[in-house]
């Protein structure tokens, strides 16, 4: 069997896959956080729980309902979109005047209720949700066997990202979002209902939650407190690539992954600790982060 | 000559309103000293030295978020630090006595604080808040793995020793008092601190940055020694609580316990001393009451509620309503 630096490369390109499916994770949470903070300012801890929140509601959709796959797709960010909407309205609007720290503990609040009350609910131990038959089986690479649902992963994930950076790049709803993270209040004065702006950028940000939530269901374990443990390596993720662009939330989040996954071949203790050691490392050459504009 | 009479008996009245200020809140601390001294009579010693050690971590977290407007979120890594230290050098080696165990605990977490200090000044605002919490993470992950920290389950049966060689610290009581003695320290130090020079330049800091550095100040440095002082005195909380409960757990690396001091910190009040304290007390013992009834799971989701209520309701915490209330009807 071929080598390289002493491992099989089957067992690299694994692994490899194994990164890039993860990064494909970090990738759509850390997009996420990077929307809503362009617009609110603030940090979202509820990512995680919301992430979890729309992996739940596809295994519960599917038991209870008998809601396949494809419907949840679709069905569960807009369900779990809303619940950010309500969270927006009810809650962050009226700190949003306040240091944009108490933004931050509120979402951890949030959180904290979130994942207390599901864990009351559902336990700590994973649901199991089976993946679609279409999913079953994958294709042999030669070099690697690719199972097709984390080749769907990866590119429904980098197409969703790529739709979000189409959208506020080159749409005039996009251009409003841009527009809204420069100076807000001009725009409000140019008659642009910039609460209802926050209030579907924030719902979208979770949106984009919800729907890695839906696609991490059938290949992560799915309980109440999934979310929590992942959301601190998105935000090393996002300290690293810095907040500057949507493109290098998604850079960042894809090549982390992929370290890590190395990581795990080369050295499997260090596999959870890689990404907080690349953060700070690149804190101390680069605070600003690899895609950071601001100081 | 009219105008300087009334600017003295200006001065005056207010060095008089200072004095009769002051000796109020002296009067409130000696009360406050009576009740800790004489409290384990009437409540469980060990029930009580857990509220010291939370209110002392509360003390040091809010020498950051109170008086310098720094938000670390990671606070749980100095705790478990100082507690780990100290749990694995008294169970380790029989010559250690208990109080070269807590001195070391302390010294471990301080080191730490001024590793983590020098990497997270980089950023500010919510960026700091973040760094701190990964940082804290990569502690977790060390204590997860290292060999000598007992892995998931944590340090057991950490000997309580003998203080100075002397008092037995079995006793229930003696320990109480040792518990008191170093959480005053830590309180005093802290109200010290706050109302020094160096305080001041910290509160300006947290007011107004761009003008603490336009006026020359190196603000960094002045993060920094807050940081690592903050963190020492979370180290020797750590340190005090493993002694006590003869245990280094996980949990209080976890990020959850990062958040739990921030609860605390905020729900007693920020940027007021006697806060966190009353923080403390208020949610260690909502914890024991909640465990002991049929909500014992509930835990997590009431904090989270409470937490809700507490940044949309009232930031300025119970402390902090309490003196503004004081402010507006009785003076």
């Amino acid at each position: 069997m071929d080598m390289i630096l002493g491992v099989p490369i089957a067992v690299l390109a694994g692994q490899l896959l194994l990164g890039v499916i993860n990064g494909a994770f970090y990738a759509l949470l850390s997009l996420g956080l990077a929307v809503i903070f362009g617009l609110l300012k603030i940090i979202n801890f509820a990512h995680g729980a919301l992430y979890m929140l729309g992996a739940l509601t596809t295994v519960v959709m599917f038991d209870a309902f008998g809601v396949n796959y494809w419907v949840s797709l679709f069905l569960a960010p807009i369900l779990v979109g809303f619940v950010g909407v309500l969270i927006e309205y009810f809650l962050l609007r009226r700190i949003a005047h306040e240091d944009h720290i108490y933004s931050l503990l509120l979402t951890f609040g949030v959180a904290l209720v979130i994942q207390g009350v599901l864990t009351n609910i559902y336990g700590v131990s994973g649901l199991r949700y089976s993946m679609p038959d279409v999913f079953r089986g994958g294709v042999n690479l030669g070099f690697m066997f690719l199972p097709y649902y984390r080749a769907w992963v990866i590119v429904i994930a980098l197409l969703v990202c790529f739709g979000t950076w189409f959208m506020i790049e080159k749409t005039k709803l996009g251009s409003y979002l841009r527009a809204g993270t420069e100076d807000s209040q001009l725009m409000q004065g140019f008659g642009i209902n910039v609460p209802l702006l926050v209030s579907l950028t924030y719902g979208f940000g979770v949106m984009l939650a919800a729907f890695a939530g839906v696609l991490a269901a059938p290949i992560y374990s799915v309980s109440p407190v999934m979310g929590g443990n992942l959301l601190i390596v998105v935000f090393a993720v996002v300290v690293i690539g810095g907040m500057g662009s949507i493109a290098g939330a998604v850079i960042t989040g894809l090549l982390m992954g992929v370290i890590e996954g190395f990581t795990k071949v080369f050295y499997p203790e260090g596999a959870s600790a890689v990404i907080f050691l690349v953060m700070v490392i690149v804190l101390l050459i680069r605070p600003s982060g690899l895609f950071g504009k601001e100081a | 000559m009219a105008g300087s009479t009334n600017e003295s008996a200006i001065k005056q009245s207010i060095i008089q309103q200072r004095k009769s200020a002051d000796r109020k809140k002296l009067i409130l601390n000696l009360v406050l000293l009576a009740i800790l001294l004489i409290a384990p009579a009437v409540l469980y010693p060990v029930f009580l030295m857990k509220i010291l050690c939370f209110a002392l971590f509360a003390v040091a977290f809010n020498l950051l978020l109170g008086f310098t407007g720094l938000l670390s979120f990671g606070h749980a890594a100095f705790l478990a630090t100082g507690g780990y230290t100290t749990g694995y050098l008294l169970s380790t080696y029989a010559n250690v006595s208990t109080e070269m165990g807590i001195i070391a605990g302390t010294a471990a977490a301080t080191v730490l604080g001024l590793g983590f200090a020098l990497v997270a000044i980089r950023r500010q605002g919510i960026y700091f808040a973040m760094i701190t919490l990964a940082l804290a993470q990569l502690v977790f992950f060390f204590l997860v793995q290292a060999p000598f920290t007992g892995g998931e389950d944590g340090m057991h049966g950490v000997p309580r020793g003998y203080l100075f060689g002397l008092v037995d610290l079995q006793n229930n009581t003696a320990m109480y008092y040792f518990v008191l003695a170093v959480f005053l320290f830590g309180y005093l130090l802290v109200q010290r601190t706050v109302n020094s020079p160096f305080g001041q330049v910290l509160k300006a800091i947290k007011q107004n940055e761009p003008r603490a550095i336009s006026l020359g100040y190196n603000v960094n440095l002045y993060k920094v020694l807050a940081f690592v002082m903050s963190a020492g005195l979370a180290g020797l909380a750590g340190s005090v609580k493993t002694v006590v409960f003869q245990l280094a757990s996980l949990n209080d690396a976890h990020w959850h316990m990062s958040g739990e001091v921030i609860l605390m910190t905020l729900l007693g009040g920020t940027g007021t001393l006697l806060g966190p304290v009353v923080g403390a007390a208020f949610v260690v013992n909502l914890e024991y009451q909640l465990s002991q009834g049929a909500l014992g799971d509930w835990v997590d989701a009431i904090l989270g509620g409470i937490f809700i209520i507490t940044v949309i309701a009232f930031r300025s915490g119970i402390v902090g309503e309490i003196q503004k209330f004081m402010k507006k009807n009785l003076s």
